[in-house]
């Protein structure tokens, strides 16, 4: 464990939207390859941090590093899958347009993505099986579909750490299939995947790692030690099985 | 009409004007698109209502009354005007529709309020600013149109260089964020690039009335097509046609005042869209809700029918139309629909499901169970 790299430090971190802190004095280490679930109730902080790490929001205080640097300096490193209702999907464009931007980043500035881009593209298409559906204009997607098409958006920036903000919120079984399937593949490669969570039952399942949140830090570690009554409870609240079972 | 258009090849004036309100348009179509897609349709409302005080001012600091100095001291307005707006929303709790509000009142209040104070003055300059609230397309000269040209040559290339940052930062902010790009930047550029074309148009349709060729002829290209640049495109020429036409208009009836006549035109390409678009449109639409309904139905009468099939050894077994009714939603046309489509063959008060229909039915029934 000790020499074992880390992926994400957090030290410190608070974040409030106004005078109520959202996030309180958090510290967090993320090892280098785990797949992991960051699970609390609603309201407990876990989209906000995710935002704060990839710098979406300004957290009051703390630091945060990837691989020992900075987020700026490492966002080559980085991919984000936002959760699906952040944005419009009636917008006028592809699905292979959207997993394209997964490429704008190493792009930079004005360049114009081109058949290198495309090729990534498709690629990442394949892996979640929107091949098929790559002209499909973006609304016409189920949301299942959808949710595919921003894991490949994200797949096609090729990081080595991945955070997911909700990916299997609201979709069909065969996609949350794929999804997970997908997730222990980049795991299996080396890559961290860091999944805010809400089912409680598929977290010895899916995941190897946990953290619980509630404002502030609950517990951090393997599933297999730490996901336990004692930190559900903690998290949750005495009614905690009520979550569960949800 | 047709005598306008002869007009056009030998009236100077004419064609000067006819030119700007259709370059006036095809910018406005090009970045009204941009607007409608952030959801910031109103925000052009409250920019124009909002650079009348800067006309107002420009004049009583400078005492002339050159277009170009009106409009730089709109464009000072609109966007202190706009960064407002972006202050009030992002600093306090207040929501952005408050905060466009708030802003286009007041800013159009104290433009008002200037505007009279003006006109009270005993110089006779004073005349003519007013044009400016409605619009008056037939004082748009030579150097007006010149420099519509070239701001809607600034405005293309950097719509152009910057298109792919433009496209993301529309569609999800926060991502493109995450991926390193100064959404700040891309912002003010897009935001400063309407208001220059809002700013351009004051002079021709008037602060009151700018917000809807800004906006209506990207409601109209949407409604046509799923392409981004496609929709720029057509957007951008749905105004310069609307310019030319509401021109064209006004010019042979009487002088109808030319800035309501383009709106009305531009809303006319909005409405035609609205019902008529294939995809998008409400007459479509309905037509296959309707459809889908009958088809429906359909499938609904032929399974019913496979049901009675089912119990007999010989599935062309014929039955009487009686048994039918009791199953509401068959009719005497669904079941003529039926024969037509080979499904079941009717023979006076009889029918029979044939091969082909108990298939179609099989299939059926087995898609619903998985």
């Amino acid at each position: 464990m000790e020499n074992q790299s880390l992926a994400v430090q957090i030290d410190d971190l608070t974040v409030a939207y106004n005078y109520k802190p959202v996030l309180w004095d958090i510290d967090l280490s993320v090892p280098e390859g785990v797949l992991m679930a960051i699970v609390g109730p609603n309201g407990a902080g876990k989209s906000t941090l995710i935002k704060a790490i990839l710098g979406i929001i300004k957290p009051i205080a703390g630091t945060i590093s990837i691989f020992g640097k900075p987020y700026a300096k490492q966002r080559k490193l980085v991919a984000y899958v936002p959760q699906k209702g952040s944005v419009d999907w009636d917008f006028p464009t592809t699905a292979l347009d959207v997993v394209m931007m997964g490429t704008y980043g190493s792009l930079g500035w004005i360049k114009r993505p081109g058949q290198k881009e495309k090729k990534i593209a498709l690629e990442s298409m394949e892996k979640v099986g929107m091949l098929p559906y790559k002209n499909r204009q973006i609304s016409q997607l189920s949301g299942g579909q959808q949710q595919r098409v921003f894991l490949a958006r994200a797949l096609a920036q090729d990081a080595s750490i991945y955070f997911m903000d909700e990916p299997f919120q609201g979709v069909d079984a065969t996609t949350e299939i794929a999804i997970i399937n997908i997730l222990k593949e980049l795991r299996k490669a080396g890559k961290t995947v860091v999944v805010v969570h809400h089912d409680l039952q598929t977290v010895p399942e899916y995941f190897d790692w946990v953290t619980f949140l509630n404002v502030k830090k609950i517990a951090t570690g393997p599933v297999k030690d730490i996901f336990n009554d004692d930190n559900l409870t903690k998290t949750y609240g005495i009614n905690y099985k009520v979550a569960v079972n949800k | 009409m047709q005598e306008y258009f002869n007009l056009l090849w030998t009236d100077y004036t004419l064609r000067t004007i006819t030119l700007g309100t259709a370059v006036l348009g095809a910018i406005c179509g090009m970045l009204g698109s941009f607007a409608v897609l952030r959801k910031e349709s109103l925000l052009g409302d409250a920019i124009s209502h909002a650079a009348l005080p800067g006309i107002a001012l420009a004049f009583l600091i400078t005492g002339a009354k050159d277009s170009g100095t009106l409009l730089l001291g709109a464009l000072v307005s609109g966007l202190i005007g706009t960064f407002w707006i972006r202050g009030i929303t992002s600093k306090t709790h207040l929501k952005s529709d408050t905060a466009l509000g708030l802003i286009l009142s007041i800013f159009f209040g104290f433009g008002m309020l200037l505007l009279t104070f003006i006109q009270k003055q005993p110089n006779a300059n004073q005349a003519g600013l007013d044009k400016y609230l409605f619009g008056q397309a037939a004082t748009l000269v030579e150097s007006d149109v010149k420099l519509m040209i070239i701001v809607i040559g600034i405005s293309l290339f950097v719509m152009l260089l910057f298109w792919k940052e433009f496209k993301i930062l529309l569609f999800d902010a926060d991502y493109t964020k995450t991926l390193g790009f100064n959404t700040k930047f891309i912002d003010v550029l897009i935001t400063f690039l309407i208001v220059l074309a809002i700013v351009l148009g004051l002079q021709t349709v008037g602060v009151v009335l700018m917000s809807a060729i800004l906006l209506a002829p990207a409601a109209a290209s949407r409604q046509w097509t799923n392409n981004l640049g496609t929709m720029v495109l057509l957007s951008a020429l749905i105004g310069a046609f609307s310019g030319v036409f509401g021109t064209a208009i006004s010019a042979s009836q009487n002088n109808l005042s030319t800035g309501p006549v383009i709106v009305l035109v531009a809303g006319a390409f909005v409405l035609f869209s609205f019902i008529f678009s294939p995809k998008r449109g409400l007459l479509f639409r309905e037509i296959r809700f309707r459809k889908n309904r009958t088809d429906l139905k359909l499938m609904k009468t032929l399974q019913f029918m496979y049901g009675i099939a089912q119990d007999h050894e010989n599935i062309s077994h014929p039955h009487a139309i009686r048994i039918l009714n009791n199953f509401q939603g068959y009719t005497r046309d669904s079941l003529k629909k039926l024969e037509h489509e080979g499904w079941i063959s009717i023979d006076g008060q009889q029918w029979a499901m044939t091969p082909k229909g108990y298939k179609q039915a099989q299939e059926m029934y087995n898609q619903q169970k998985k």
